[in-house]
């Protein structure tokens, strides 16, 4: 690491505004050639919309790009692929049809004679280079029939080939095997070495530690921190990620959850509301076994990524599972079949409200009466009196606010939008309920409403499986925690023992223990 | 976000998606009655109604296709094929004829939404395979046009129910029938939550498949009907021509109708409006003694603004 260099590239008091939300607030950044810089935070924090600002996705609305000792402005992400700053995303982002050789040089294929493109040395060249990556393939092949981590490796090394002085990697491992992720660090570090800055942007934590050399964290568009990694210990990166103080006190009582923590009481014996065993799916789920009893609610924690909504979605069916099974009251449930789950009772309040949840279009009555049309209808034809009945009840009883019922769910704002998702449910009296981050993005007052109709439900006897990244909102709504990590529980915290410090520290500890 | 307030140009254009085409019929009735003699003849409605019916029919199961983001380009070809079923099976009465042209109908509707359901093919591809294979199936079975004299069929093509042609009945019944259906019905109104967000409409349990499926059923069916009325008007079998385009007015009318192709939204009477619109329009610019390539320019113009209109709302 060169420390006395000057940077390559620099953000100075860099702020980006959107409708609404303030994504990055005063950020500033030194990226030193020559170093490995992670980039790490949680939802919503800024990342993305920092990385689009380095690659001319985004123009800052204040502050100041340095790159190479002057103010840039890119127009274009062009622009900054020019300049040498060239970006590999998830998803391999070249030609799956044309063959290796043809992606790795396109737009500056060596020509003969006439300017036709003189394919063997296209290839030879084409093969030395790869070859200097460790990757050793017939270049001739379509790029879509090689393994994702040899096409990231194809991907990296034309964006190093093309000049690049910065490249930045967002979560480059997120579809690659073990093995590929070795080759992919030695590359790494074969780029350090020459001089490349590098950006690096993953949620894995014991990726970070064996890669980047220094980590600035993001937190609601603010840096909350910059510094060498190797002197920051984990459960206190994790502490800055999620903002919270290591040693604060917990004095409880700032959300509205109330009810008193139950332990195991009320299921000897009893099979649980929902179990399930297992859930397995290649890259992102490594045999999570998850019960919920009735009444119960089960919180989930981890960091994004850790395989949080793929569990909700696995145990709904919404997400094809290489193995697992799911068992409700006992019995096992079809997989694959949201169909079938929701018919046993177990409903999934998604994530993304806007792309899984609502009907955009459709009114507020239709939204809360989709799931439940079949049995508001009388030989298919729906029945207006009963919908009427029904959607009454749930819009007073989670205090919906809208003009009419006929008023298009997409006017909503986002709190009335998820109290109608919620009522979409209820309104088929499920049994489970997953919820998954029920109060992101909605406001303060329908937040502590959500919460606390939660509360009452579990009082009823429904069964809840919370997850929120919210650690207050875990700790004091769930009765038992269930931590994950890279797609495994990874620790199991009831009674006394949830707590924020707790949680923080089943999230670093299985990565303390596999990296010494 | 949502907006709080539509700016007047929003609302104007909201109007003119909402109720433009009814606007538009009825200006174009209007100058007509101004200005195109014997426009107000019976013979001359009768003729414009008849003729429009069987493009109504089959945009009725646009308009359904079209609410789930889909398309089908096949409904031509299953009118070829619906007319040379009846020619084939005519010996056996007018009615098993007519039932076995609208089996057909159904069966090509399964191949089509199976394609798009279980399988996965775009609609677009799997319906133009369709368009394709449909019509060569159809001339392979009567390959050339067949003259026929069943009264009963004839009669389905001719008569009239107290004054209205039995075809214009037959066009107004099933539009009551779809509005119905879409409206009021389990079905319709799943029809529609899947086009406007299917994702969302799977996490809640719709069976979706099942649903897409039975969309396209039912085009191919109304699409046979419509096929079989239209021979009956002919009082022959021409597969090699019947339907030919026909997908295209009917998407014409749906989209003129207002309904967005984005999906999530049928309109069913605006839809019948649609297809009314571009025959009174061909009609009033031939009565006018305006070439063909003129009326196929207005045509064009008025797509495009019904395009722009539905436009601002269907936006994803």
């Amino acid at each position: 690491m060169s420390q006395s260099a000057a940077p390559v590239l620099e953000a100075r008091q860099i702020s980006k505004r959107f409708p609404g939300v303030v994504a990055l607030d005063g950020v500033s950044l030194a990226l030193l050639p020559g170093e490995v810089h992670a980039l790490v935070g949680e939802n919503g924090a800024g990342k993305s919309t920092l990385i689009k600002v380095f690659t001319g996705v985004h123009r800052p609305d204040g502050g100041e790009l340095i790159y190479n000792g002057s103010p840039v402005a890119f127009g274009t992400p062009l622009d900054a692929q020019r300049a040498g700053i060239s970006t590999i995303y998830q998803e391999v982002n070249l030609v799956p049809m044309m063959s290796v050789a043809r992606n790795l040089m396109l737009g500056r294929e060596p020509r003969g004679r006439l300017g036709v493109i003189d394919t063997a040395r296209m290839y030879g060249e084409a093969e030395r280079i790869l070859a200097g990556y460790g990757v050793v393939t017939d270049v001739r092949r379509p790029l879509r029939t090689l393994g994702m981590g040899v096409q990231q490796m194809v991907a990296l090394a034309r964006a190093v080939a093309i000049d690049a002085r910065v490249v930045i990697m967002d979560e480059p491992t997120s579809s690659l095997e073990p093995r590929e992720v070795e080759t992919l660090f030695s590359v790494i570090r074969k780029l350090r070495d020459d001089g490349i800055a590098v950006v690096y942007v993953s949620h894995r934590l014991d990726e970070l530690y064996e890669v980047c050399d220094r980590v600035t964290v993001l937190r609601d568009g603010r840096v909350a921190h910059t510094g060498p990694l190797a002197e920051l210990e984990r459960l206190k990166l994790i502490a800055l990620m999620l903002g919270r103080d290591l040693d604060e006190v917990r004095t409880g009582g700032l959300t509205r959850f109330s009810r008193d923590r139950r332990g195991a009481r009320g299921r000897d014996g009893a099979e649980p509301a929902v179990r399930a065993e297992g859930l397995t799916r290649r890259q992102v789920l490594r045999g999570v076994d998850v019960s919920v009893w009735p009444g119960e609610v089960v919180g989930l924690g981890g960091l994004l990524g850790a395989g949080r909504s793929e569990t909700a979605k696995g145990i709904v069916g919404a997400l094809r599972l290489d193995a697992g099974r799911v068992l409700v009251a006992g019995l096992p449930l079809r997989t694959g079949s949201t169909t079938a789950a929701i018919r046993a009772g177990v409903s999934l309040l998604p994530e993304d409200r806007k792309a899984e949840g609502i009907i955009p279009a459709l009114s507020v009555r239709e939204n809360i009466a989709l799931a439940a049309l079949p049995s508001l209808s009388r030989a298919g034809v729906v029945s207006d009196a009963r919908i009427d009945k029904v959607v009454e009840v749930f819009m007073r009883r989670l205090r919906i606010k809208a003009a009419s019922p006929h008023q298009p769910v997409q006017e909503l704002s986002g709190g009335n939008q998820q109290k109608v998702l919620l009522a979409r449910w209820l309104a088929i009296r499920p049994k489970i309920l997953l919820l998954d981050e029920p109060t992101r993005g909605i406001d303060v007052g329908a937040k502590a409403e959500v919460q606390a109709l939660v509360d009452e439900l579990a009082e009823e006897g429904l069964g809840v499986l919370l997850i929120s990244s919210d650690l207050e909102e875990l700790v004091e709504g769930a009765d038992r925690i269930l931590v994950l990590r890279e797609g495994a529980v990874v620790g199991e915290l009831s009674g006394d023992d949830v707590t924020e410090d707790k949680i923080m520290a089943s999230i670093a500890e299985r990565g303390a223990e596999s990296d010494g | 976000m949502a907006e709080a307030v539509a700016p007047p140009g929003r609302r104007v254009l909201a109007w003119a998606q909402e109720y433009g085409v009814y606007a538009a019929v009825g200006v174009l009735l209007l100058f007509n009655v101004l200005f195109t003699p014997h426009f107000l003849d019976v013979a001359n409605f009768r003729t414009q109604l008849v003729q429009v019916a069987p493009i109504v029919i089959v945009s009725l199961g646009m308009a359904l296709v079209i609410g789930t983001q889909g398309i089908d380009l096949s409904v031509g070809s299953v009118m070829s094929l619906a007319a040379a079923l009846v020619a084939l099976y005519l010996g056996y009465g007018a009615w098993p004829a007519l039932l076995v042209a609208l089996v057909g109908g159904a069966v090509a509707g399964t191949a089509g939404g199976a394609l798009v359901a279980y399988v996965g093919v775009q609609p677009i591809v799997a319906t133009l395979a369709l368009l394709v294979g449909v019509r060569g199936l159809a001339n392979v079975l009567v390959p050339q046009l067949v003259e026929f004299r069943n009264p009963d069929l004839i009669a389905l093509g001719s008569s009239s129910l107290s004054g209205v042609p039995v075809i214009v009945v037959i066009a107004a019944v099933l539009t009551l029938l779809m509005a119905f259906l879409v409206r009021r019905t389990t079905f319709g109104r799943q029809v529609v939550a899947i086009g406007g967000n299917r994702a969302a409409s799977e996490l809640s349990g719709l069976p979706v498949r099942r649903v897409l499926l039975l969309v396209y059923v039912i085009s191919g069916v109304l699409a046979a009907l419509a096929g079989v009325l239209a021979t009956a008007r002919l009082q022959a079998s021409d597969p090699t021509s019947l339907g030919l385009f026909i997908e295209l007015s009917a998407i014409t009318a749906v989209v003129v109708g207002g309904t967005p192709l984005s999906g999530g939204r049928i309109r069913v009477l605006s839809t019948v409006m649609g297809a009314l619109l571009m025959q009174l329009l061909s009609a009033t610019l031939i009565k006018h003694n305006l070439p063909q390539s003129w009326t196929q320019i207005v045509q064009a113009v008025i797509i495009l603004a019904a395009v722009y209109a539905t436009r601002e709302r269907g936006t994803r």
